[in-house]
């Protein structure tokens, strides 16, 4: 064939000696480094995607008189510290397990660490319960998606980050179920990386309350 | 406790057992990627089909098709198509060929396959997630497919969707009843697929890079892919919400786009309020990004293989790199000029057209970079050789018409009409198709482990390279003539002249279209049956091709490549030629 | 091969650039006050991109067909001066040629979209709908009666949802489907969409402007050559859109002051 030389005998490059690895229970899937990286791009595309809504929302108030003002449901409030709780145990518990780990790498000391995650788990599940009963608080005052753009904007914003916290949790079960079975620093690190997720998801409901609190 | 001494040591899974893991439900990003290329393929054939019956109903409005009639009696009842199906036709050929060909074939398919081995890693970051996005993107395109058989129809408002036409339901028109909100739902999954897959690309160029593989050693084309991902992590991000406020207008009964007062069908809507520009500038703030995801791979590609062919290195890497950067930063900042008559404020429109010229600096910049790789060099005229030198040239004819385009006086004259249709199939349709071409004449022998046959790949070259021009080289003349876009027929006074012109790129289209099915054929012959590839047929340097052909499931047999140069080294004495591998352990000669 | 390419590509870039000059295919007389700027623009672009269109096309044809492998041990050579011209190239020149148009461009376009209409231009309404264009005039009175979507009826022909009945501004408004217009005189529309997003555009007008639902949109120009022409939509409206079209007529001044009292005695 024109163009194409006769392949020259390969170069091999001498084989690189075998790396060292600890032994682990189970193979991981994937580099736990890397979930951090991940974690801050997901956190990343997550922020243009509410950035987008905001414009959105402001154009729209802008567009025409028909915004219709109403008082944000007290609950919302209560929601707020229930999620920040949450991000303290998620962090207390986070640290503990890494505090215990030093210089014992093993399941059970780890143990008593995971409490505090599971008080997380629970916390965020009434997060979200919380957030369906000011829907029906809303409902219950004649403010559907469809009534206003003020409502539809607060139905949307509400439910997208609701959307994610829920994610965030089925994240943290999984984080959870590696903590109980896998020895080692991976399952550590792939708390930090759902810490770090679900403290944004935090920072985040901040944002939208404020926004939400100022202009709807 | 001991650490592992390279990140990409660590990340060490089993290979796959049994058919399913194997082949269909693969980890794998390489199978992954295949599947994408296959999914792109399908994609590109369909939208391919459309054009031709877009094209021939334009050049012969009353002569039926045969068979049309009973693959789509409400659409072309006796096969002549309807003006409603022909714009249906046109949505459909549009988004099927933005979406599922140029964003899924250089990006994900290519992209998927070689940017974990150009980096020396054994597989994505994480290859779940990888798996998950093919899936979901699948699923958006049989939700997008589905459009056809639903309803009445797939939607008839482009792809670009403007509201109110897309948001306010079937009242608008046929199609724009369910078919259109298959159309959102499809492309909204589509936007979270690739998300997906940009958190991969991202990652694994960040974290799994083998040992030596500095940034700076990176080849161009995993370059390119890294930057597209930041590029399309952003603007799908937005693209995605827009969608979703758009289902709400049309099935919630929300008015983000849909104004009040508005009688459709001789029904006055129940909506009030909502702003179509909005839906303008969240789709174009995504969608003039989108066109450079679709041609940014294509750059890399060209960039990582014209240097394998002229046996010499590219020149200036680092200002392309700094270019491929500019690029994409400006991509952000040029969106309004798809809206120059939008009726948003005319100031906007003199502020949006400054970075869309300054951008054209940059893209002259690259190609100069190309042209001036050719000069001194030793072309080898491969097939993927052909490809690359025929890239620059379409390249250069779509980027300059942009010149025109760019500026909103002269806009004021060529908005909505042939012009712009001739422009951006230049750029996208031609420029993006033949990085896909030279990428699959380059690595088909990597991927498949055979080689594809250079006659018939040179037969596929020059007929797509001359039809080409003959199809969108005339819709530049069409649009100085005022020939507007998105007719069904040619009815008005001024029109019927042009229909000689259009019966002339009709002929060359359906023959440029047949010159595709020697390509289909070279492809298909080859994976059943083409001769055996050897490791490095092309003689290149980047670690792909220090594997084998195809490569095992883990990359590199277990061993993990250590990178000494950069993957520019042509043209200097090394052991095996005039070239340096990547991972060879030989410090570069001179020249 | 490769001398086959650089033939083909010079073969291609020839035939479509004389295409060009010729204006084998070209735009229509321009029958605007405005529309000498917008030609001008266009063929100062024609020419600078023209002339790059031309040099980079040729310098891949001669590279293409001077460089290939001939076996003879040669070996490659860098561009002269490396990666720099290029750079100088496309900063200095192009640059200088992109600040240029942007610079006289902009002052175009102002001109067009960015000044106020003149304050005596003939007042015009348009309402686009799928699939035409209707025109009203405010009749003697000078006034426009106001529109209420729920009052618009096709088959009663109130195209702009017109009370006559209660609104004495509106009894004496015109609404034709031609744009009728005086020449040398500037004329002032106003631009609204019934149903979904259109556009206007006349091509000798060297004028477009896109309808967008919900809002009123000025549009203003002065035609000065008569005729008929051609208004087409170019924003994508339905299955029509490729049917949408009205006429605009330009007459002499006298003949249109005629017209418009013989439409306002129809009233």
């Amino acid at each position: 064939m024109p163009g194409i030389a006769t392949p020259p005998a390969p170069i091999v490059p001498p084989p690189a000696a075998p790396p060292t690895v600890a032994p682990r229970t189970i193979t991981e899937p994937s580099p736990p480094q890397s979930a951090q990286t991940g974690v801050w791009i997901a956190i990343g595309t997550i922020c243009m995607s509410f950035a987008a809504l905001t414009s959105a929302m402001v154009v729209r108030q802008g567009a025409a008189p028909d915004w219709r003002h109403f008082q944000l449901p007290q609950l919302l409030y209560v929601n707020t510290l229930v999620l920040l709780a949450s991000s303290g145990t998620l962090e207390w518990s986070r640290r503990r397990i890494a505090a215990v780990s030093v210089g014992a790498p093993g399941l059970v000391p780890r143990l008593d660490g995971l409490a505090g995650v599971y008080l997380t788990l629970a916390l965020g599940l009434l997060f979200v319960s919380g957030q369906v009963i000011a829907w029906r608080q809303l409902a219950a005052q004649g403010l559907f998606l469809a009534t206003a753009p003020s409502s539809a904007f607060f139905y949307v914003f509400t439910a997208l980050h609701g959307l994610h916290v829920v994610g965030g949790l089925l994240g943290l079960s999984y984080v959870l179920r590696r903590l109980r079975r896998v020895a080692g620093p991976a399952p550590q690190i792939a708390l930090r990386a759902a810490a770090l997720y679900w403290h944004f998801m935090g920072a985040l409901w901040l944002y939208l309350l404020v926004i939400l609190a100022t202009r709807v | 406790m001991s650490q592992p001494t390279t990140v990409a040591a660590a990340h060490h899974h089993a290979p796959p057992q049994g058919f399913l893991r194997k082949h269909v439900f693969s980890l794998d990003h390489k199978v992954i990627g295949k599947q994408y290329l296959d999914l792109a393929l399908v994609a590109v054939c369909t939208g391919m089909v459309l054009s031709w019956l877009m094209r021939f109903h334009l050049a012969w409005p009353e002569t039926p098709i045969p068979g049309l009639g009973t693959l789509s009696p409400s659409g072309a009842a006796g096969g002549v198509i309807t003006p409603e199906y022909y714009l249906a036709l046109m949505t459909m050929h549009g988004t099927i060929m933005v979406f599922f060909v140029l964003t899924t074939a250089p990006f994900a398919g290519f992209g998927n396959y070689f940017l974990p081995i150009q980096v020396g890693a054994e597989d994505m970051a994480f290859p779940r997630i990888n798996m998950t996005s093919f899936w979901v993107t699948l699923v958006a395109f049989l939700v997008l497919i589905s459009a056809f058989v639903v309803g009445d129809g797939p939607p008839l408002s482009g792809w670009t969707a403007y509201a109110p036409l897309s948001a306010v339901g079937k009242d608008a028109g046929p199609g724009q009843g369910v078919g259109q909100t298959l159309w959102a739902v499809s492309i909204t999954l589509f936007c979270v697929a690739q998300l997906l897959g940009a958190l991969n690309f991202i990652t694994t160029t960040l974290d799994l890079r083998t040992k030596g593989m500095s940034l700076a050693r990176m080849p161009y084309s995993t370059w390119a892919w890294f930057i597209t991902s930041v590029i399309g992590l952003i603007a799908f991000a937005v693209l995605m919400p827009a969608c979703i406020l758009l289902i709400l207008d049309r099935v919630a009964g929300t008015s983000f786009f849909i104004p009040a007062g508005l009688v459709i069908s001789d029904r006055l809507q129940p909506h009030a309020g909502g702003s179509p520009l909005l839906w303008q500038h969240l789709f174009w703030f995504f969608g003039h990004p989108e066109v450079y995801i679709a041609i940014l791979p294509g750059f890399g590609i060209i960039s990582h293989i014209l240097p394998v062919f002229a046996r010499k290195p590219l020149l200036g890497p680092r200002v392309l790199i700094a270019c491929l950067v500019s690029i994409a930063f400006l991509s952000y900042t040029v969106w309004g000029h798809h809206m120059f008559l939008s009726g948003m404020n005319p100031f906007s429109a003199t502020l949006f057209s400054v970075p869309t010229l300054i951008i054209t600096i940059p893209a002259t910049i690259v190609t100069l970079l190309w042209i001036g790789t050719i000069y001194g060099a030793k072309l080898r005229f491969t097939t993927p050789a052909l490809f690359c030198l025929g890239f620059v040239s379409v390249f250069v004819s779509g980027g300059i018409s942009g010149f025109f385009l760019a500026q909103p006086s002269i806009d004021t004259y060529l908005h909505g009409t042939y012009f712009v249709v001739g422009h951006f199939h230049f750029v996208m349709g031609v420029a993006a198709m033949f990085g896909i071409f030279a990428a699959t004449y380059f690595w088909a022998p990597k991927m498949f482990g055979r080689m594809m046959s250079e006659t018939l790949g040179k037969w596929h070259f020059w007929l797509t390279f001359i039809g080409v021009y003959c199809v969108f080289m005339p819709m530049h003349y069409l649009g100085l003539a005022g020939n507007v876009r998105r007719y069904s027929a040619f009815t008005d006074d001024y029109l019927k002249p042009l229909i000689p012109l259009h019966r002339f790129i009709t002929v060359a289209a359906l023959c440029t279209g047949a010159a595709q099915l020697i390509f289909l054929f070279n492809l298909i012959r080859t994976r059943l049956r083409g001769p055996k590839a050897p490791d490095n047929p092309w003689e290149a340097t980047s670690l792909e091709w220090s594997t084998t052909s195809p490569p095992p499931f883990d990359n590199f047999g277990g061993r993990p490549p250590v990178v000494q140069h950069g993957p520019n080294e042509y043209g200097t004495r090394g052991a095996a030629g005039d070239y340096v591998m990547q991972a060879s352990p030989q410090s570069a000669g001179p020249a | 091969m490769g001398k086959l390419f650089a033939v083909v590509l010079a073969i291609i870039t020839v035939v479509s650039t004389a295409i060009f000059v010729t204006h084998t295919w070209w735009l229509p007389v321009d029958i605007s006050a405005h529309g000498h700027a917008i030609d001008h623009q266009l063929a100062e672009t024609m020419l600078s991109s023209g002339v790059l269109f031309v040099l980079s096309q040729l310098a891949l044809a001669a590279f293409v067909w001077r460089f290939g492998d001939r076996r003879d041990g040669r070996a490659v050579t860098t561009f002269p001066g490396g990666v720099t011209p290029m750079v100088v190239f496309a900063v200095v020149l192009v640059g200088a040629e992109v600040l240029a148009l942007t610079f006289v461009g902009s002052k175009v376009w102002a001109g067009i979209y960015q000044t106020p209409p003149d304050p005596n231009s003939l007042q015009i309404d348009v309402q686009s709908e799928q699939f035409a264009f209707y025109f009203r005039y405010p009749g003697p009175d000078g006034k426009f009666g106001a529109t209420h979507p729920e009052l618009i009826n096709e088959a009663s022909e109130n195209y702009f949802g017109l009370d006559p009945k209660n609104d004495v501004s509106a009894r004496d408004d015109i609404v034709v489907p031609t744009l009728t217009i005086p020449v040398n005189r500037p004329v002032a529309l106003t631009l609204r969409a019934k149903d979904v997003g259109h556009a206007f555009y006349v091509p000798e007008l060297r004028i477009q402007q896109d309808f967008v639902p919900g809002l009123s949109i000025p549009l203003h120009f002065t035609a000065t050559q008569t005729g008929k022409y051609e208004i087409v939509c170019t924003q994508l409206c339905g299955l029509g859109h490729y049917n949408m079209r009205a006429y605009i007529e330009v007459l002499p001044a006298a003949q249109f002051e005629q017209w418009l009292k013989d439409k306002a005695a129809q009233q």
